[in-house]
């Protein structure tokens, strides 16, 4: 099983290797062989190890990296049922993003470092899935954010791609540095980074409570900037200047769901921690409503897909803050697949009208049936249509709310079912419906190599929730292999009644706005002006952020700047020209009075000198009556005294 | 008697400088051939004591070599290296070669060049390798001089004004320093400069004695890492100096100041330090925030990278200040790992200001596509400066705020600010110079050639290579550390 699980990672960083040091001499096509070669390597070892997982051949291994102290830390690979489910969700998506993108990407300057940066991508996730402690998960965390950076602002030349890779490296950054923050926290208290050894003192209730709560907050700081909850989700909608099939692997499928993997990971943390789960509860179901909400009005088809996306991690971590790992994770696992195959069907049809612009298509269902249907089904997917996927996980998820009860968690849940129908089934209509638009004219339906992999996601999309079917199978939860103390795994016939009404619902008023046209939405939107002011405007995050936060550290950075120029340096080179000056002034002190003085007393003694060199006249007879004069005047005295 | 190992790795370089003076002016690739010989059989040397060394062995120096030198005032010439130093003198004598390398781009005054450039490497190294305090200082004035000459003679347009702010700055922090030797020489009995005479006699040392003693030692030092608010010779120093210079100045000069601190200061004075970490830890912090938010403010790369350093070495003084065998290991590491990745950097601005003679940020854009390999290594390495796991910035972090943590928590947090704005201000900074559109100005500038990947290369590969596994450099020094770690925290 180890050799497994290292071919799954080795194997991509080998094609990093290879399409980085010789993808521009290899030329397209050929320099994508390797890179998918590679992916289609770890596919099938992923495939090897959940099967190993599911039948008990997994297990915990640790292998000391270095030791500081008489410490060891040890990196390893945690093989569970859960992580072989997650490796063979990124593995699969991986691999066929991988053959999308060779259709995708023909034509592009830079085809090999392409391949070689989706390859990194991959190697860094599956090695994050599969780590089996806090410090190498963290490690893997960076680099798919690396990776994100440099996908993201693949086409640099533009400078909306080379913006948005710089605000999501440092957007997550923040909630980096608080998940290390985290994990310090975590080794000062016991030693290790090992989830096992971790999870079983935490139970076993080694560490103080307030302790607990402040790693997990601290962990999911982490996992709302990799996540894209709020308030940190303002990088996700920018990511999508980067090209598509990268959106769907990315930023739609993996890497943005790092952060609910790293929480249900997590889970046992979670549950002892009083509080914590609740502010996950709160920031999902906040995320979820308000991301939706915002995807209403998007014109550009990535966008909607975006905060689809934002909203959709947002109900997975309702989900696990409602006490539901499953749910979570069953959601996270159904998501990658449509959600991914969304993607490329945006992919596709942006690939065959050279626009993101909605109002620029119209019409492509008949020129383009393959896609057309594939993305129908997937939205039908999630909308939480049965009887595909997201059914069945977003199901659970209601279950689970409804279990833990709070009005506000509800209404969230709920109404996100209702916006979700209504924004994708737009999409649909406006994209796909109608009469073609000034883009749509020439479109084609996209090549083989594009259509195929979508088709095989479209399977995994319909299917994939059949593991979740009450009575028939017997549920995610046995897949991933979860403790299910005393969740009830069966349909709440109220909950999925009412979501598949408001689903129904949503969809039905996108058909009736969009397709019939009953009401002009023009007028709709003049009506409620402020309202689609705020939602336009993303209900003011980034004009928020970017004057407290970008333009207020750059002034606070330029002021700092200032004071180190004038202040610091200024207090040196001051200290420095008083010493000139003070040693001038010593000069002139010297010079003037202490050599004056010398001088002084030289010249008096020569002017003593010059005077009293009249008296010696060299002749005897002179100093005679010198003598004589001073005995008489000395006699005069001593006479005049006595 | 054993070879001489650190005579033989010390004075090479000084062979060297002879062997140039000898050497015809107009000779010019005679001289450069020797100074890359001699450098690189000091490498060699050095490699080879690394070969040799024992990491296991604690509380003994190795390599020894003990000489009287001036019996009358108890002076020796007594060098050895342990498992604090090891690291270090590799990195000298590792970038001693690469930027003698570099130093083909020095057109004017080859001669003169070489031979003050040799005698600044066997000043650096006798530093690293002295155990005698005399000899010590001795060392730490002979690589004054040439650095004097070599950023005042070669270096930019305000060459002068940075020289003399350098070499002022650093002999007040040495002078004061100097009187922290004699009073140790004084007070010890019977009188002696030898560190390790010194450490056993440190019981009997007053802890006032300590306390001051340590604050002489420190400015000295201070000046050197450099400690905020001390750091401002550096910018300027940076600036000016000749790319090889810039090299040697972070990657080895600034290394002495943490190297001084952990082999005089701690050992020889514990209570000194312990009544001092609380200072030291705080410092640090600054250092790291406002170094960090200060090169965001900067114009010219030169100076961001001068200022970055001034950032990482604060994870130096917060490791060192925390005194657990993680937190040392942090600092230390850090200071190997900063010497690497930031050498690579200043080699690759200079790259880049041979080309284009400017260095002003904002006079480049979209610079990716015209030289893409010089891009690809300069965002390898800024991202390895910013800490990206995987490569050699981030475990000497993390092990600097891991140790840190136990003993200053609210310092490790606040210090997570800077972590977010050097992120920042690097990919700002590749944002801006490599990304965007071409400017017309830049269509014809030549892509990194095959002398400059081979001063950068072996730096990139050291940095995969310890970011992979730390182990090549952590088992040199963890026994020491830890050592040293159970001394201080005895003695607490």
């Amino acid at each position: 099983m180890v050799w497994l699980a290292s071919i799954i990672i080795i194997a991509p960083l080998l094609g990093f290797l290879i399409a980085i040091l010789w993808g521009k001499r290899m030329g397209e096509p050929k320099a994508a062989i390797a890179p998918v070669a590679a992916l289609g390597v770890s596919f099938g070892a992923a495939i090897a190890l959940f099967a190993g997982t599911l039948l008990g051949y997994g297990g915990d291994f640790s292998y000391t990296w270095f030791r500081v102290g008489d410490f060891a830390l040890q990196v390893g690979f945690l093989l569970d049922r859960f992580a072989g489910v997650m490796a063979l969700v990124v593995a699969t998506v991986s691999f066929m993003i991988h053959i999308y993108s060779t259709g995708y990407m023909a034509g592009d300057k830079l085809y090999g470092r392409y391949f070689a940066y989706l390859n990194l991508f991959s190697a860094a996730m599956l090695g994050l899935v599969l780590a089996n402690n806090f410090l190498q998960a963290f490690i893997f965390w960076e680099l798919v954010g690396l990776t994100s950076y440099l996908l993201i602002g693949f086409w640099f030349e533009k400078p909306e791609a080379a913006n948005a890779g710089m605000k999501a490296f440092i957007t997550t950054r923040l909630g980096d540095v608080g998940l290390l923050v985290g994990i310090i926290l975590i080794f000062t208290l016991t030693g290790t980074f090992h989830f096992g050894t971790i999870f079983g003192l935490i139970e076993y209730g080694a560490l103080a409570p307030a302790m607990v709560t402040a790693i997990a907050i601290l962990i999911f700081a982490g996992a709302v900037g990799k996540s894209a909850q709020i308030p940190l989700h303002v990088w996700l909608p920018d990511a999508m200047e980067g090209p598509t099939p990268v959106s769907a692997l990315i930023h739609a499928a993996t890497m943005v769901a790092a952060g609910v993997y790293l929480v249900a990971r997590s889970f046992p943390i979670f549950v002892a921690a009083a509080g914590a789960s609740e502010v996950v509860a709160y920031v999902g179901a906040t995320t979820a409503l308000m991301a939706a909400t915002i995807a209403v009005v998007q014109i550009d088809i990535k966008r909607v897909l975006a905060y689809s996306t934002i909203s959709q991690l947002g109900y997975m971590m309702l989900a696990l803050g409602c006490g539901s790992q499953a749910a979570g994770i069953f959601h996270l696992y159904t998501h990658a697949f449509f959600k991914a195959l969304l993607f490329l069907g945006a992919g596709a049809v942006i690939h065959a009208c050279h626009t993101n612009d909605m109002r620029e298509m119209g019409g492509l269902g008949r020129r383009m049936k393959w896609t057309a249907a594939t993305f129908i089904l997937a939205a039908l997917a999630l909308a939480g249509v049965p009887p595909f996927s997201g059914f069945f996980s977003k199901d659970e998820i209601l279950v689970a709310v409804v279990d833990h009860g709070g009005w506000y968690l509800a209404f969230a849940a709920f109404f996100t079912v209702f916006l979700t129908a209504f924004y994708m089934f737009r999409a649909i209509f406006i994209t796909f419906g109608g009469k073609a638009g000034e883009k749509a004219e020439r479109a084609r339906e996209a090549p083989w190599n594009m259509l195929g992999p979508m088709v095989f996601l479209c399977v995994f999309a319909v299917v994939a929730g059949w593991i979740g079917i009450p009575g028939v199978t017997k549920g995610f939860a046995w897949l991933a292999g979860f403790d299910v103390h005393g969740e009830h795994y069966g349909i709440n016939v109220g909950a999925a009644g009412a979501s598949l009404a408001l689903a129904a619902g949503g969809i039905g008023l996108a058909w009736a706005l969009y397709r019939l046209k009953v009401y002009p939405v023009e007028k709709i939107y003049r009506t409620f002006r402020p309202v689609a002011v705020v939602l336009e405007r993303k209900y003011f995050f980034d004009d928020v952020y970017g004057f407290l936060f970008v333009k207020g550290t750059v002034f606070f950075a330029r002021l700092w700047g200032l004071f180190d120029n004038y202040v610091i340096d200024g207090a040196v080179n001051g200290t420095a020209r008083l010493t000139v000056l003070l040693s001038k002034f010593k000069g002139w002190f010297d010079l003037a009075v202490v050599d004056g003085a010398v001088n002084f007393t030289g010249w008096i003694t020569q002017a003593f000198g010059k005077t009293f060199r009249r008296v010696q006249t060299g002749y005897v007879q002179e100093y005679l009556i010198v003598l004589v004069c001073g005995v008489i005047a000395i006699l005069v005295a001593v006479l005049v005294i006595l | 008697m054993a070879f001489p190992i650190l005579t033989a790795t010390v004075f090479t370089p000084v062979v060297g400088m002879l062997v140039v003076l000898l050497l015809p002016e107009r000779w010019v690739t005679g001289i450069r051939a020797v100074g890359v010989a001699f450098t690189a059989v000091t490498l060699g040397f050095s490699a080879w004591a690394l070969a040799v060394f024992d990491p296991s062995i604690t509380g003994a120096m190795q390599f020894e070599e003990l000489h009287r030198w001036i019996p009358s005032v108890n002076i020796f010439y007594h060098l050895g290296v342990d498992g604090l130093s090891m690291p270090l003198l590799i990195l000298t004598t590792l970038l001693s070669l690469l930027a003698a390398i570099a130093s083909f781009s020095i057109k004017e005054r080859v001669k003169e060049y070489y031979a003050l450039y040799l005698l600044l490497v066997a000043g650096m190294l006798g530093v690293f390798v002295s155990l005698d305090l005399f000899l010590f200082y001795v060392f730490w004035e002979v690589m004054l001089v040439p650095m004097y000459f070599l950023i005042g003679m070669w270096g930019g347009e305000r060459r002068e004004y940075a020289a003399i702010k350098f070499f002022l700055y650093t002999l007040l922090g040495s002078v004061i320093m100097l009187l922290g030797i004699l009073a140790l020489y004084f007070t010890a009995q019977p009188h002696t400069f030898d560190m390790l005479e010194l450490m056993r006699q440190q019981g009997t040392f007053l802890r006032t004695f300590q306390i001051v003693v340590f604050l002489a030692f420190f400015v000295g030092f201070a000046i050197k890492v450099p400690v905020f608010p001390f750091h401002t010779w550096l910018p300027d120093a940076h600036v000016e100096a000749p790319t090889a210079i810039s090299v040697l100045l972070a990657g080895v000069l600034l290394k002495m100041g943490g190297y001084g601190l952990l082999r005089v200061s701690f050992p020889i004075l514990p209570q000194g330090a312990h009544w001092f970490a609380w200072p030291l830890a705080i410092l640090g912090v600054i250092n790291i925030v406002y170094g960090s938010l200060v090169a965001m403010a900067q114009k010219d790369l030169k100076k961001l990278i001068a200022y970055s350093s001034v950032a990482h070495m604060g994870f130096v003084l917060l490791g060192a200040a925390a005194m657990t065998p993680t937190g040392l290991n942090g600092a230390v590491m850090q200071m190997v790992c900063h010497g690497i990745i930031t050498g690579a950097l200043f080699l690759l601005v200079g790259v880049l200001y041979d080309r284009a003679h400017v260095r002003e940020i904002d006079a480049f854009s979209g610079l990716a596509v015209r030289v893409p390999v010089y891009f690809g290594i300069m965002s390898f390495t800024m991202f390895a400066s910013l800490g990206l796991p995987g490569l050699a910035g981030f475990v000497p972090e993390f092990l600097s705020l891991a140790g840190a943590f136990p003993v200053f928590p609210v310092l490790v947090i606040i210090s997570g600010v800077g972590i977010v704005i050097t992120a920042a201000y690097f990919l700002w900074t590749i944002r801006r110079m490599f990304l965007g559109k071409l400017m017309p100005r830049w269509e014809n500038l030549p892509d990194i050639n095959f002398r400059e990947l081979v001063t950068v290369v072996p730096l990139m590969v050291l940095m995969v290579l310890i970011g992979v596994y730390p182990s090549i450099i952590i088992k040199l020094m963890n026994p020491a550390l830890t050592e040293l770690s159970r001394f201080m925290t005895a003695l607490k």
